[in-house]
C-alpha cells in the first residue's frame, strides 16, 4: 500500500512522516514519533487511555487515522510540562492527590482533564466526573482523580485548594 | 485492532465526494467523524477498499436559520451542537440528547450526519429526528433531494441512501415556542447505547396536550415513530389512564433485540417507562 | 543539644517512614509519560506476533492451511501445534498441576482458543496474515454449564485425560472432573445440622468475571543464539516463577534466562500465569533469531486469559433459635473452563476457600469443592481474590443475611452475636486456620455508629411503609458485610507453587554515603512498592525514604520471590524487608559501639542513630555508620553494610473489615443508586495511609463493577457474549460511588512490623456488601436471595417476580 506523506505539529514541534492510510494516530505517535506516553487499553474506543489534545479537542487517538490528522496541532502527555520545565498543575495535582496507581490511564486522563479545564475553569465534582466519563481507570476508583483535577483547577486559577471534607 | 488496507481520499467539495463515491460503489465508504466506522474497521467487520473523508468539505459544516427551519451541516459535531446558542434556545432537545451520546472525546469528533445516516438502531439522534419531523438533504449522482427522516430508516444499517449518496444537511422545523421536550434514556452506564429511550416533543394548551410527537430508540431494527401513542395523548391532560394507553400503544410497536442490556420483554417495558418519564418532563417544561 | 537540635519527632517526620502519606516515587515518571511498559519497548529487528483463534467453543481441527498467510509480504513464520511439537512445547504445564494446549492440538476447547501464531515484520502484516490462515473445523457439542459437566453423556472436554482417573489432586470421578477437595469435619457438621433449631439453604452463584487491567497481557521475547540466552520482558506479577517454569519447559538453563517485568499497567491476578502468547513468542524468537513482541488486544484478554470466580455454591447454615450459629456446610461446583490454569498454591486446588466460616464462631463446618471442565476459557483464580477468599466471603456473608432474615433478626445484630470475640484470638477456626489477631466488635460498633445504623433502619422502615402505600417506587436497602480474609501466602509447610515454597525476599545494600538499594522478589503493578518498602526501611534504619531505591522485577538482580498477588507483598516481603533491616541494624550497632568505644548493650536506638545510654550527646547516625562500614569496621568484621532475608512466614495474616452501604432501587427500571458506602478496614500496621486509601477506593470500584453488572457470559453454543468493553461493565467516574474509608489497627502478632496487607480486602468485603444491600432492599417483600450481578434487567426481573409491576 502506497504511503501518504503527512505533516503536523506534535508537542510544539513540526513533524513530517510517511504513513499507510490505515495507520492509526495512536500507532503513529507511539511507533513513529516514539511518544509512548499515550497508551492502548482496548480496540473498541471505550477506554480513553489513548486520549490526546488535537486542535483544541480531546480525541481518542485510536479512533482516528494519522492521515486524518494532517495539519493538526497535537499535544500528548510528553508536551504537558510548562515552558520553563516545571510540571503542569495537573501533573502536580495527580501526584499530590494520589490520582494514579499503575499509571496506565494517566496520560490519557491528564490530557482529557487539561481540555476539561479549558472548557470549564471551575468544574463541580459532578462536572468533573461527567467530564472524564470517556476515560476508564481500574486502579483508583476515580475519587482521587477528581481531587487531582480540583487541585489543578485551583492552582491554575491562583486560589488555594480546599480538599473537601470526607 | 489493525484495520485492513485502504486508499484514502479527501475531496474538497460535495460534488467531488459524490462523484468519487459513485465511481467506487461498494468499494468506497464515506468517513465522517469515524467513531462508528473506524471501530468496525479495527474489528475487520468493515473492510472498505477506499475511504472518502468528508472533513475537508466546508459546505458540510455550519448551523443556520432558514425561515422556520434550522439547517445543520452533516459534519457538525456533537460538541458543536451542544455549544450552539441558536439550538440551545430554539431546539433544546438536541443539546439534551447530544449530552447523552457516548463521552466527551466521541462528542468532539462524532458528527450529526454520522449519527443519523448509517442506520445503526442504537444511535440516539435518529429517533429525535423522527420526533422533530426532520428532513435529510441528500446529494447523489442524480443531484439533490430531500428525504423525510420518518421515511429514511428501513432496517438495521439499511436506509434510503443509495450508492454514491452523501447526506449533506439536516433540516429541522423549529418547534413552537413554549413547547416541552425531553429525551429519556435508560442505559447501563453513561455513554452506552440505550437499553431503551424515548424522545417527546409536545405543546400544551389550557392544560391539555395540543400536539405531541413521540419516537423510540433501540427497541427495534429502526428508530420508531410512535404515531398512535402520540394521537392517544392529544386532547388529554396526560392523566395516568391515558398515558397508560399511550404506553401500551408504544410498547406494541417495539421489537427489541435481546442482548446484554436485557431480554426483549424488559426492553419493551423500559421503552414504556422512558416514555412515561419523558412525557412528564416534557410537560413540566411546556407553557400552556 | 540546644534549641536548634531537631527533636526525635522532627527527625522521624523527615525520614518519611511508616505511617506517613509519603508521595509516590512512581508518579514522577508516570505523570510525565515516562513509564516503561512492555509495549513501549522497541528492539532492533523486532518482529510482531499475532494469534489465530477459534471461533468455535468446541471443535475438532481437520486441517490448518497456512500457505496464504505465509505468503503475505512481511510474514516470517507461522507456528502451529505441529511446529511446537518439534520442541515439545505444544502443551505446557499449568500452575495447578494440569496441562494446557499452547496452540490447539487436534481440538479447540473454548471460543477464541489459540490455534496458530503468525510472526511478521509489522503489526499490520501479522494482522493481515491472521485473517488468511485457513482452519477447517468440525463442530462438537458444547457444554458451558458446570452443573451439567458431570452428567452422563456430557460432552467430553479433555480427551487427553480420557482414561486418567488419577488427577493432580486425587481421584477423578468423571471425565470432566478436575478434583474434589474438602475441609472441615463432615460427621460433626452433619450431626449439628441434624439437630439444629433453624437451618437455611441457598444456592449462591458467584458468576464468572474478569480482572480486566487497563494494560492487556504482553511480552517481548529475545533469544540470543550466540550466547544461548533468552531475555523475556513481560507483564509478569511473578517474574521468578516465569523464569523457573520457562526453564523447565524450554530446557534453557535457568541462569541463561533473564526475565524482566517492567512497569505493569494493572495486574489484579490477570498476569500471574504463563499464556500461550508468551510461549509462542519465545519459540518464534528461537526459530527466527530475532526479538518477537506479542501484545494481545482487549477482546483476547477478556475471553481467554485468567478469569475469576465461576463458583456455584450450595450453602447451608444451622443456628439456635436465639441466633447462635452452630454449623455451616457448603458444596461447591467450581468451573475451571477447559484447563485448570489456576494460580493456586499446590496443595490447595480450591485455594483458601475454607476461610468460608468467615468472621463467625462456628463450632463445626465442612466444605467440599468439585472442580469441573467446561468449554470456557481456562483459569479461575484472579481479580483480587486472595485465592478464592472472595468466593468464600461472598457466600458466608449472603448466607448470614439469609439466616438473619429467617430468624427475624437484624443482619448487623445477628453478626454481632456471632462474631469471634477479641478474647478468642489467636482463634482456630473450624477449618483449622489460626486467625492471628482481631477486634471485630470494636470495628463493627465503630462502623455502625459512624453511619448511624439505627437511624438508617428507621428510615428504611418508614420508606417501606410508604412503598406499600404506593407513595414511592423506590426501595431502600442497607448492606452489611463483616469479612475476614486470609492473605500473605504463605508458610512453606502449607504453600508452594510447583514445589517452590511461598517465602519472599528482600536484599538491602547501603552505600557509603548513606543511601541504598533494596531489591525484592515481589512485583508492583500499581501498588506503590517503590514508595512503601522505602518507608519500612526508613523507619527501621533511620535513613530517609528518599535515599532508598526500590527495585523489583529483574530476575537477574532481584532475590528469588513468588511475586505479588493475594495481598502477599506486605505480609511476606514487607517482613523480609524488616528482617533484613534488622540484620543491617545489628551490624551497624556493633560498628557504632566500636567507634564510640562502648559495649553494644550500652547503646540505644533513637530514630536515626545509636546513642550511648545516659550520654545522649554521644551518638552515631546511621548515615555516619554507613560511611564507617566501608573503612572503619571492628577488626575481624567484613566491610560493607548489606543483608538479605528470605522470609518464610509462620502463618498467614488475617485482615478484616466492616462495610456498610445504603442503596435506593428503582423497581420500575431495576436501577440501583448507591447513596453511601462506608468501609472500615483493619490491615494491622498502616505503612502509607494514602496508598491504603487508594487501594480501598480501587478495590471497592472493582467490587461495585462485579456486584452491579460484570459477567463473562457464554451462550449455549459456547459464544462468549461479553468479551469487549461495550458489554463488560467497567464503571466510569459517573457511576462510581463516593467512598468513605475508615480504619482500626490490630497488628499481626507474628509479623515483624505487625502489618497484614490490604489490597484485596475491598473486593472481598465490597461485593457482599453491595449484594446484601440490593437483597436487603427487597427482603421485606419476601425475597431471600437475588443472584448477582445486580444489573438493571435482573433487578427488574426480581421485582417482576415479586409482583411489583402491577
Amino acid at each position: 500500500m502506497a504511503k501518504s506523506h503527512i505533516k503536523m505539529t506534535v508537542n510544539g514541534k513540526a513533524v513530517e512522516e510517511l504513513v499507510e492510510p490505515r495507520t492509526l494516530l495512536i500507532h503513529f505517535l507511539r511507533e513513529q514519533l516514539m511518544l509512548t506516553g499515550p497508551h492502548i487499553g482496548c480496540e473498541t474506543s471505550h477506554c480513553g487511555a489513548c486520549t490526546v489534545d488535537l486542535d483544541g479537542k480531546s480525541v481518542k487517538s485510536c479512533t482516528m487515522f494519522a492521515v486524518q490528522a494532517a495539519g493538526a496541532d497535537i499535544r500528548t502527555i510528553e508536551g504537558m510540562a510548562n515552558a520553563d520545565g516545571t510540571l503542569h498543575a495537573l501533573q502536580e495535582g495527580f501526584r499530590e492527590m494520589h490520582g494514579l496507581q499503575c499509571g496506565f490511564c494517566t496520560p490519557g486522563m491528564i490530557l482529557r482533564a487539561y481540555r476539561l479545564l479549558q472548557e470549564n475553569t471551575n468544574p463541580t465534582e459532578a462536572e468533573i466526573r461527567m467530564g472524564i466519563s470517556g476515560n476508564l481507570c481500574r486502579c483508583t476508583g476515580y475519587q482521587n482523580i477528581v481531587k487531582a483535577i480540583q487541585y489543578a483547577a485551583a492552582k491554575l486559577a491562583g486560589v488555594p485548594f480546599q480538599e473537601a471534607a470526607e | 485492532m489493525i484495520p485492513g488496507s485502504f486508499s484514502y481520499h479527501r475531496p474538497s467539495s460535495v460534488a467531488e465526494a459524490v462523484a468519487l463515491l459513485t465511481k467506487l460503489g461498494d468499494d468506497g465508504r464515506a468517513l465522517a467523524g469515524g467513531h462508528s466506522l473506524i471501530p468496525m474497521m479495527k474489528l475487520r467487520l468493515a473492510e472498505p477498499a477506499n475511504l472518502v473523508d468528508l472533513a475537508g468539505i466546508a459546505d458540510l459544516k455550519g448551523i443556520r436559520s432558514d425561515g422556520n427551519d434550522i439547517v445543520i451541516g452533516a459534519m457538525t459535531t456533537q460538541h458543536d451542537l451542544i455549544g450552539s446558542d441558536l439550538l440551545g434556545t430554539k431546539i433544546p432537545l438536541l443539546r439534551e440528547t447530544s449530552l447523552q451520546i457516548a463521552d466527551p472525546q466521541v462528542r468532539y469528533v462524532g458528527t450529526l450526519g454520522g449519527n443519523v445516516a448509517n442506520g445503526d438502531p442504537g444511535n440516539d439522534m435518529p429517533a429525535v429526528m423522527l420526533c422533530l419531523g426532520a428532513t435529510y438533504h441528500v446529494t447523489g449522482k442524480g443531484g439533490e433531494r430531500r428525504i423525510a427522516a420518518r421515511e429514511f430508516y428501513q432496517g438495521a444499517y439499511f436506509t434510503a441512501l443509495e450508492a454514491g449518496d452523501v447526506l449533506t444537511a439536516v433540516r429541522i422545523p423549529v418547534p413552537a415556542a413554549g413547547h416541552g421536550a425531553a429525551y429519556e434514556k435508560l442505559k447501563r452506564k453513561i455513554g452506552d447505547y440505550a437499553t431503551a429511550a424515548a424522545a417527546v416533543v409536545l405543546t400544551m394548551s389550557g392544560g391539555k396536550v395540543a400536539t405531541c410527537s413521540i419516537a423510540l430508540t433501540n427497541v427495534a431494527e429502526t428508530p420508531l415513530w410512535a404515531e398512535e401513542a402520540a394521537k392517544i395523548l392529544v386532547g388529554s391532560t396526560l392523566d395516568a389512564a391515558t398515558v397508560k394507553k399511550a404506553v401500551a400503544a408504544a410498547e406494541a410497536i417495539t421489537a427489541p433485540a435481546s442482548d446484554a442490556r436485557g431480554p426483549a420483554h424488559y426492553r419493551t417495558k423500559m421503552a414504556g417507562v422512558m416514555l412515561t418519564r419523558a412525557l412528564s418532563r416534557a410537560k413540566s417544561k411546556a407553557r400552556g | 543539644m540546644n534549641d536548634m537540635t531537631p527533636t526525635s519527632a522532627e527527625r522521624a517526620e523527615k525520614l518519611e517512614g511508616m505511617g506517613c502519606k509519603r508521595k509516590r516515587v512512581e508518579d514522577v515518571r508516570f505523570t510525565q509519560g515516562k513509564g516503561n511498559y512492555v509495549d513501549d519497548l522497541k528492539l532492533p529487528g523486532m518482529l510482531y506476533g499475532d494469534l489465530v483463534r477459534s471461533p468455535h467453543g468446541h471443535a475438532r481441527i481437520k486441517n490448518i492451511d497456512t500457505t496464504k498467510a505465509a505468503a503475505v509480504p512481511g510474514v516470517v513464520a507461522v507456528l502451529t501445534a505441529e511446529v511446537l511439537k518439534t520442541v515439545n512445547l505444544a502443551w505446557m504445564p499449568t500452575l495447578a498441576g494440569d496441562v494446557q494446549m499452547v496452540l490447539a492440538d487436534g481440538k479447540v476447547l473454548f471460543q477464541n482458543q489459540e490455534v496458530a501464531f503468525v510472526v511478521a515484520e509489522s503489526r499490520e502484516a501479522a494482522a493481515d496474515a491472521v485473517e488468511l490462515v485457513e482452519v477447517e473445523y468440525e463442530a462438537l457439542p458444547v457444554n458451558v454449564d458446570p452443573l451439567k459437566a458431570m452428567t452422563d453423556g456430557a460432552p467430553m472436554i479433555r480427551e487427553d485425560l480420557k482414561d486418567k482417573t488419577d488427577g493432580a489432586h486425587g481421584k477423578r470421578k468423571h471425565y470432566n472432573h478436575v478434583f474434589a477437595w474438602q475441609a472441615g469435619d463432615k460427621a460433626a457438621t452433619d450431626a449439628a445440622f441434624a439437630k439444629a433449631d433453624v437451618t437455611i439453604r441457598e444456592f449462591i452463584v458467584y458468576p464468572r468475571v474478569h480482572p480486566c487491567p487497563l494494560e492487556t497481557c504482553q511480552c517481548v521475547a529475545s533469544f540470543d543464539k550466540i550466547r544461548g540466552e533468552l531475555t523475556l520482558w513481560g507483564t509478569f506479577q511473578a517474574p521468578h516463577v516465569i523464569r523457573t517454569v520457562g526453564s523447565l519447559i524450554s530446557k534453557i538453563p535457568e541462569h541463561k534466562i533473564h526475565v524482566i517485568a517492567p512497569d505493569i499497567g494493572g495486574g489484579f491476578g490477570n498476569k500471574v500465569g504463563a499464556y500461550p502468547g508468551y510461549i509462542c513468542s519465545i519459540v518464534a524468537s528461537i526459530v527466527t533469531g530475532r526479538p518477537v513482541k506479542w501484545v494481545e488486544d482487549r477482546i483476547e484478554n477478556l475471553s481467554t486469559t485468567a478469569f475469576a470466580r465461576d463458583f456455584h455454591m450450595d450453602m447451608e447454615i444451622a443456628a439456635t433459635k436465639d441466633g447462635k450459629v452452630t454449623a455451616m456446610r457448603c458444596y461447591t461446583i467450581a468451573d475451571h473452563g477447559a484447563f485448570d490454569a489456576c494460580a493456586n498454591a499446590t496443595k490447595w486446588p480450591a485455594g483458601l476457600f475454607s476461610i468460608i466460616s468467615g468472621s463467625y464462631d462456628f463450632p463445626t463446618a465442612y466444605c467440599l469443592v468439585d472442580g469441573v471442565y467446561t468449554n470456557k476459557a481456562p483459569g479461575g483464580v484472579a481479580y483480587r481474590c486472595s485465592f478464592r477468599v472472595t468466593e468464600a466471603a461472598y457466600c458466608i456473608e449472603r448466607a448470614m443475611d439469609i439466616m438473619a432474615q429467617k430468624l427475624g433478626m437484624d443482619p448487623a445484630e445477628f453478626r454481632i452475636k456471632n462474631l469471634i470475640r477479641r478474647e478468642q484470638f489467636p482463634y482456630t477456626s473450624a477449618f483449622g486456620w489460626q486467625y492471628d489477631s482481631g477486634d471485630y466488635h470494636t470495628a463493627m460498633n465503630k462502623a455502625m455508629e459512624t453511619v448511624d445504623y439505627k437511624k438508617l433502619r428507621a428510615e428504611q422502615k418508614t420508606k417501606r411503609e410508604a412503598f406499600k402505600r404506593g407513595e414511592t417506587r423506590e426501595v431502600m436497602g442497607i448492606g452489611v458485610a463483616f469479612f475476614t480474609e486470609i492473605v500473605g501466602a504463605g508458610p512453606s509447610r502449607a504453600c508452594d507453587i510447583l514445589g517452590i515454597a511461598m517465602f519472599d525476599s528482600a536484599e538491602i545494600r547501603i552505600h557509603p554515603t548513606g543511601s541504598g538499594i533494596c531489591r525484592l522478589g515481589t512485583k508492583s503493578q500499581g501498588q506503590g512498592h517503590e514508595t512503601t518498602y522505602a518507608q519500612i526501611i526508613a523507619t527501621e534504619l533511620g535513613l530517609p525514604a528518599d535515599n532508598i531505591m526500590i527495585e523489583e522485577g529483574n530476575t537477574d538482580t532481584a532475590p528469588y520471590g513468588l511475586g505479588t498477588y493475594g495481598s502477599r507483598s506486605t505480609p511476606v516481603s514487607g517482613a523480609a524487608t524488616a528482617m533484613a533491616c534488622r540484620k543491617i541494624k545489628a551490624k551497624a550497632q556493633m560498628i557504632a559501639a566500636y567507634m564510640l568505644e562502648v559495649h553494644d548493650d550500652d547503646l540505644e536506638w533513637d530514630v536515626d542513630r545509636f546513642r550511648v545510654r545516659g550520654n545522649p550527646e554521644r551518638f552515631k547516625t546511621m548515615t555516619e555508620l554507613a560511611w564507617a562500614a566501608y573503612h572503619e569496621v571492628p577488626p575481624g568484621m567484613e566491610p560493607g553494610l548489606e543483608a538479605i532475608n528470605y522470609y518464610d512466614p509462620p502463618n498467614f495474616t488475617f485482615p478484616f473489615g466492616a462495610y456498610i452501604c445504603v442503596v435506593d432501587v428503582d423497581v420500575d427500571t431495576g436501577t440501583t443508586k448507591v447513596r453511601r458506602f462506608y468501609a472500615l478496614d483493619d490491615c494491622g500496621t498502616r505503612i502509607n495511609p494514602m496508598i491504603i486509601e487508594g487501594q480501598i477506593h480501587g478495590g471497592l470500584t472493582e467490587a461495585f463493577g462485579i456486584a452491579m453488572g460484570q459477567e463473562i457470559h457464554y451462550d449455549d453454543d459456547g459464544n462468549v457474549t461479553t468479551a469487549s468493553l461495550m458489554d463488560y461493565f467497567l464503571p466510569t467516574a459517573v457511576e462510581t460511588p463516593h467512598w468513605e474509608t475508615d480504619w482500626t489497627t490490630t497488628p499481626s502478632p507474628h509479623h515483624p512490623i505487625g502489618a497484614k496487607g490490604v489490597g484485596e480486602s475491598p473486593n472481598v468485603g465490597g461485593v457482599p456488601c453491595f449484594s446484601n444491600a440490593v437483597n436487603d432492599a427487597f427482603a421485606f417483600l419476601g425475597s431471600t436471595h437475588i443472584q448477582m450481578p445486580h444489573d438493571h434487567w435482573r433487578t427488574w426481573t426480581a421485582a417482576e417476580k415479586l409482583g411489583l409491576h402491577g
